[in-house]
């Protein structure tokens, strides 16, 4: 941990001469911004394939069915002139949205399940908390609110209503088995300690976290107080999550705008969806 | 002597693979009695249930006293060559492509004279020999006359190797190498001298204890293969599918629930998603090839094997869904049979009962250790079966469940948990 703590300070010397730290545009900028064409598009989303991991649970508990495709027709007897699948997943594989209703805490909440949730909330600015270089040392490395706050220090305070996404650089361990990253004591990848999403939940008024692993939990989660804490007081709050996200390293710490809208499922927990940053030229 | 058997030359490319023909497969309905008995590795004939005279060949009524009540018995086969006679001409395509061919008269002590193919084992006649029922590549019982003494094997004849799958320099997929039962498998493979093994691995990041060492083995080549995905199946398929020689299907998946014990239908799901749609899948990529391969020389094509389990026959109610989905599997390995049949390819079903794994905790003893199955296995492929029943368990459960079925639901019904 001391070793993260310095570098982060010497980042944040670097940072004061250097980053910028634009805020992300309004809605009302929004039709201004995309009428320009001043902008790029940043795709954050994996690809659905049926060899994308999903969560592991012991294998006594209910699984999340992990994304298959069945062919239907490809131009041939089953349907000469066109092609299409069946698809079947768990409403929680590859890159996916968590509701409230996914987590006990948030099952009493009004519009906790996606096709409910306020569409509002499908645009919102995001903050970037860069921890690739400490995911890198540590694959059990826990964000804080102390260093949460440091961003802001060097960036801006993080808006009510804005995504906070944890950059790892986790999503570019193309082999499943490092992205995973399980020995027998189960999942080391990392995440938000407790105190740091009761930070962002109760004095910064989040929209919801995202991050590059499977869960927005850290792999260790299971053991912390409460457990799963990230799920527990997100959803507890009715604040989202962001899973198995990609392409952190284009956005800007600030600025950008994250399009996630989930499927419209009813009474759904969450959704694999499409995720994309609108992130406004410098 | 045992025949060496050697590891095939590389196939020449410029020759083509010569189409399989079988041996003559018509048979009476009562006929069919010799193949049930030999699909089980036992030898039976019809005896009177009045004077008690063994019949040959199979028929309606008895040849002494013209009663129609005629039962299948087990036989134990002794008996004399009379005569022999080594073919050098025929019409049979199958036997005009083998020539030359060995049969013989036998007169069986029990008073019935039989034709047999003749063991290269068996001296000149007179002598005593031993008859065996064996499966044929047309999947039929034939009548094979073996030495009294030395229990050679059936493969040990170059001629009569081809009523086997025996397992000597194949190339075998296993599909799965990560259960208990599947590293067995594995491992007794290699032990009887397996050219190559492919050994199936899905969801790579879930490690399994033992799986690791399996890369050891020589033999042992590990590929990704999750029978629960489509593409998957048939990526491995357009890799290997042109040279695997016998595929043996340890896809399982057990989670040990009855219909009332656990709530939806999920876990269900998966369970027919592997031994049911799992086995489809692989039928539909694999089977086509195997057809195609099953005269390609000495590395043809030649068997499937399927580990079902004894809980197919009748439901087990504390296994419920589990018994259901290994039901389904049972079923569709028939139609594979019958799709494979016309080429000679073999399709071989091993019902174990309790494997004495994880998802079998709470099952009492006996219980069949995956070493025992897998010896079992082997045991099949190197024999001329196509229906095993390894252990006490199912030894039991096939002799209730040939004697009444509705018997043997009733007390499967009576667990008490």
């Amino acid at each position: 941990m001391k070793t993260t703590k310095t570098k982060l300070t010497r980042r944040k010397s670097a940072a004061k001469a250097n980053v910028r730290t634009p805020a992300a545009p309004t809605r009302g900028d929004l039709g201004a911004l995309l009428v320009s064409g001043n902008f790029r598009l940043v795709d954050l989303t994996q690809t659905l394939s049926p060899d994308f991991p999903t969560i592991v649970l012991p294998p006594e508990f209910g699984q999340c069915r992990p994304f298959r495709m069945e062919e239907v027709s490809r131009y041939d007897e089953r349907g000469p002139g066109w092609y299409w699948n069946n698809v079947s997943f768990g409403e929680h594989s590859g890159t996916h949205f968590d509701a409230p209703i996914h987590w006990i805490s948030g099952r009493d909440l009004p519009n906790n399940s996606v096709d409910t949730l306020p569409i509002a909330h499908f645009i919102a600015p995001a903050c970037v908390i860069d921890c690739s270089a400490q995911a890198k040392a540590d694959a059990d490395f826990l964000l804080t609110a102390a260093l949460v706050k440091r961003w802001e220090q060097r960036h801006s305070r993080i808006p009510a209503g804005a995504w906070v996404l944890m950059r790892t650089d986790w999503s570019k361990r193309n082999d499943p088995v490092a992205y995973q990253n399980l020995d027998d004591t189960g999942q080391h990848t990392p995440g938000p300690d407790p105190d740091c999403v009761r930070f962002l939940v109760n004095e910064r008024d989040v929209l919801g976290f995202g991050t590059e692993t499977i869960g927005t939990d850290a792999g260790q989660a299971a053991h912390f107080a409460p457990p799963y804490p990230c799920h527990y007081y997100m959803h507890g709050a009715g604040k989202y999550g962001l899973q198995c996200l990609c392409n952190l390293d284009l956005l800007p710490a600030t600025g950008a705008l994250i399009v996630a809208a989930p499927l419209k499922i009813l009474q759904g927990s969450g959704s694999p969806l499409r995720v994309f940053a609108i992130v406004p030229a410098e | 002597m045992a025949q060496v058997v050697k590891r095939p030359k590389r196939k020449n490319p410029v020759e083509r693979t010569r189409l399989p023909t079988l041996p003559p497969a018509t048979r009476s309905r009562v006929a069919l009695g010799l193949t049930a008995a030999a699909a089980r590795g036992r030898f039976e004939l019809q005896v009177c249930r009045d004077c008690g005279a063994v019949q040959y060949p199979p028929r309606e009524v008895c040849r002494i006293c013209l009663s129609q009540r005629l039962f299948w018995r087990r036989q134990d086969g002794m008996g004399e060559l009379i005569s022999d006679t080594t073919l050098h001409a025929a019409q049979e395509l199958f036997f005009r492509e083998r020539l030359p061919w060995r049969i013989g008269d036998v007169r069986l002590d029990s008073g019935v004279n039989v034709i047999a193919y003749v063991h290269h084992n068996v001296g000149a006649p007179p002598c005593r020999i031993r008859i065996e029922a064996a499966l044929d590549r047309s999947g039929q019982a034939a009548l094979v006359a073996m030495p009294e003494r030395g229990r050679p094997a059936l493969s040990d004849d170059p001629k009569l190797r081809e009523m086997t799958c025996n397992p000597r320099a194949r190339k075998i997929l296993v599909t799965d190498g990560k259960s208990a039962v599947g590293q067995a498998v594995a491992r007794a493979l290699a032990a009887a001298g397996a050219d190559l093994i492919w050994i199936g691995m899905a969801e790579p990041w879930k490690k399994s204890a033992g799986f690791d060492a399996l890369r050891e083995l020589p033999q042992a080549k590990v590929v990704p293969l999750d029978v629960t995905d489509s593409r998957s199946v048939r990526e491995l398929a357009g890799e290997i599918g042109g040279k695997v020689d016998i595929l043996v299907n340890t896809s399982d998946c057990h989670r040990a629930f009855s219909l009332a014990a656990r709530r939806g239908v999920e876990t269900a799901q998966l369970e027919m998603d592997v031994n049911y749609f799992g086995l489809l899948r692989l039928a539909q990529e694999f089977a086509p090839t195997l057809k195609a391969r099953a005269a390609d020389g000495d590395a043809n094509a030649i068997a499937w094997v399927n580990v079902l389990s004894v809980f197919a026959l009748s439901n087990y109610p504390p296994h419920g869904t589990y018994s259901a989905s290994k039901a389904a599997a049972w079923s569709l390995s028939q139609n594979l049979r019958a799709d494979l049949r016309p080429a000679g390819v073999r399709v071989i079903n091993l019902f174990p009962g309790p494997v004495d794994d994880e998802w079998d905790q709470l099952e009492m003893p006996p219980k069949l250790s995956p070493a025992a199955l897998a010896a079992a296995l082997v045991q099949s492929l190197q024999g001329s079966v196509e229906d095993v029943y390894p252990g006490d368990v199912a030894q039991d459960w096939l002799a209730r469940n040939l004697e009444s079925p509705k018997t043997l639901e009733r007390e499967l019904g009576e667990f008490d948990r």
